[in-house]
């Protein structure tokens, strides 16, 4: 008898216990959790910034507060929709994201962006001349450029023996299964439309039907449709041709050195990510202050180390590697790029596009 | 004849458990990249603990699943016995409506949650993932708890009180010992649910909370880091320790 009260007792105190130290560890997130979303006492400005994951140097965000004192709450996205959506709600209050071109149009047709006084970021003299005035913000007022690249053919050596200079190669018939298309409507569709001879952007109905007839064509020479496993496999060598974007092509040459990459000579796509301040922005001084940070050199240079893309920023570049700035893969000449072309966003041409592709995927 | 039993069991464990094998490998690759070896390093770990985004993220990740599993539980299991008592009509209204959550897909439960936390101008941050949490669990503790008080004797808590005890006593005595699994499971499920849920967290959350789901899923187009590798390792032995002691202990208590 006396054993099972014992046990019974031990347990009840146990139990106490842990329920104390649950107690404890949960109480004090609530304390902090509370005053994060009210600023509390105003002693300190907090930055929230939204950015894509894996984006950003980790050292970077601990510089700034050092500088600063301003404290940041980073968060992550996975798309540009998804962040479009949070921020046209109201949900979240951003100070700075950092979307992709298209979407950063969008944004400013709906009114959505702040814009950026330049003069309170003094080193917006670091980005070349050639990022600024671009299709999507003509004149540079809501967005600073943050990365870019191009899209290319990243092809092994040892598998392909002519020179990779056309898309056409990628409906070449010799390499049968070989080939890797993007599980992306805007980027495949673009290459059948420049394979062709027409603008990424075209509304023309004529031309979409001939994009989409080669797409369908081609569709018995891919491989596969993925998305960030294109890189592994070329590394691992399971096709010879693969539709890529430039930074993913540095780093899978990096890997492996049979892979090269090449922009053809019909012209690309050639994006950029790039810093906005939305309307929701309650510190528009801060998060200026924020682009001026980002846009230092030092911090730059950090980085495009980190991230392996192409950095906009001259006085980053500077700081590169020759090797790496000699790499056209990386750092093509405006010559290379001269027939490359930014996505536009129009809604009704989304739609078109979606649906083509929703035919293509579905053949 | 048994030699195949025991080979199916195996094929059936080696597929459940291969991936988490080859993550747990290549989490001390030097390389980044899957397709290549390139020799065995723990700087994937150093660099996990570096890494304060994911740390928080982790954090805020066991919290919110620890929380939100217990208040759920708590609320589910008194609503289900409520649910229990009500009369037929009533009840299957409200069990539909407790159904609802459950069919809906993830990202209108996580919009709609969001748009009514912007209507009533709570700023999206910790306590708003709090409460997005607690909301989506509690109907899985309700289904949990209700086939365990369909089996309960219907007249065992009158007996209860005939014998002398409180409403209160009966109940924590007699009722709630007996519908105890359906309890627990409920909220290992709510548990289970809460660790796992990226849709919904990431139109409920702000402020810089971020839990692991969205962290990693915000890495889509850049490749998963193999520091979440790493995560996943510690992650995965962790659990698997837990497991064996509280195993070890259970099968003393029943031994000794």
């Amino acid at each position: 008898m006396k054993h099972i009260k014992y046990n019974i007792k031990h347990k009840k105190q146990i139990v106490k216990f842990l329920a104390l130290i649950l107690l404890l560890t949960v109480s004090v997130p609530l304390m902090t959790g509370c005053g994060k979303s009210g600023n509390g006492s105003g002693e300190r400005v907090v930055l929230n910034v939204y950015n894509w994951g894996d984006y950003i140097d980790e050292t970077v965000n601990d510089l700034f507060e050092e500088k600063y004192g301003i404290k940041v709450n980073y968060e992550t996205f996975a798309t540009n929709e998804d962040m479009y959506t949070k921020i046209k709600s109201g949900g979240g209050k951003y100070d700075i994201a950092i979307p992709s071109d298209y979407m950063i149009k969008r944004m400013i047709d709906e009114n959505l962006l702040n814009k950026i006084n330049l003069d309170n970021i003094p080193n917006y003299k670091y980005i070349e001349d050639r990022f600024k005035n671009l299709a999507y913000d003509p004149n540079n007022e809501y967005s600073v450029p943050y990365m870019w690249g191009t899209v290319g053919i990243l092809y092994n050596k040892t598998m392909v023996n002519e020179p990779v200079d056309s898309w056409k190669i990628l409906w070449d018939e010799k390499y049968a299964k070989q080939i890797l298309m993007l599980d992306s409507y805007r980027e495949s569709i673009g290459v059948a439309l420049k394979m062709l001879g027409y603008s990424m952007n075209s509304d023309n109905p004529e031309e979409l039907e001939a994009a989409q007839n080669a797409l369908i064509e081609q569709k018995p020479l891919v491989l596969a449709y993925i998305g960030d496993e294109i890189k592994d496999k070329m590394i691992g060598e399971e096709a010879a041709l693969a539709v890529v974007w430039s930074g993913d092509a540095i780093y899978c040459k990096r890997e492996n050195p049979n892979l090269e990459y090449a922009i053809p000579k019909e012209g690309s796509n050639y994006w950029f990510d790039a810093i906005v301040i939305p309307k929701t922005a309650e510190h528009q001084a801060e998060a200026e202050k924020y682009i001026d940070f980002l846009c230092d050199p030092e911090i730059a240079f950090k980085n495009t180390e980190y991230i392996g893309y192409s950095s906009p920023n001259s006085g980053a570049k500077e700081m590169l590697d020759p090797s790496l700035l000699n790499d056209k893969t990386a750092y093509p000449d405006d010559e290379d790029i001269k027939n490359c072309e930014i996505f536009q966003y129009n809604e009704s041409l989304i739609k078109t596009y979606d649906e083509i592709w929703t035919r293509i995927t579905a053949e | 004849m048994r030699f195949l039993k025991k080979f199916y069991t195996f094929i059936i464990f080696f597929f459940l458990y291969a991936p988490i094998v080859v993550l747990m490998i290549f989490s001390f690759n030097n390389s980044k990249s899957r397709a290549k070896w390139g020799g065995f390093t723990f700087k994937w770990y150093a660099e996990l603990f570096r890494d304060d985004e994911i740390l928080s993220s982790l954090y805020y990740t066991v919290i919110i699943a620890v929380i939100s599993s217990l208040v759920a539980t708590v609320i589910g299991t008194i609503a289900a016995i409520g649910i229990h008592n009500m009369s037929k009509v009533k009840k299957t209204v409200v069990m539909n409506l407790t159904y609802l959550p459950v069919i809906n897909p993830d990202i209108v439960t996580g919009i709609s949650l969001m748009i009514l936390f912007i209507f009533i101008k709570l700023d999206l941050g910790f306590i708003t993932l709090l409460f997005a949490h607690i909301t989506f669990n509690i109907p899985y503790v309700i289904l949990s708890v209700m086939p365990k008080l369909k089996q309960l004797n219907k007249h065992i808590y009158e007996a209860a009180l005939d014998l002398g005890a409180t409403p209160l006593r009966a109940f924590w005595k007699v009722i709630l010992p007996e519908i105890m699994p359906g309890v627990v499971t409920g909220a290992l499920l709510a548990f289970t649910l809460s660790l796992d849920d990226f849709v919904i967290s990431f139109f409920t959350t702000g402020s810089g909370v971020s839990n692991l789901s969205i962290t990693i899923y915000s890495m889509a187009r850049r490749g998963i880091n193999p520091k979440i590798n790493a995560l996943s390792t510690i992650m995965f032995i962790t659990v698997l320790l837990l497991l064996i002691v509280v195993n070890k202990r259970t099968s003393r208590k029943e031994n000794a």
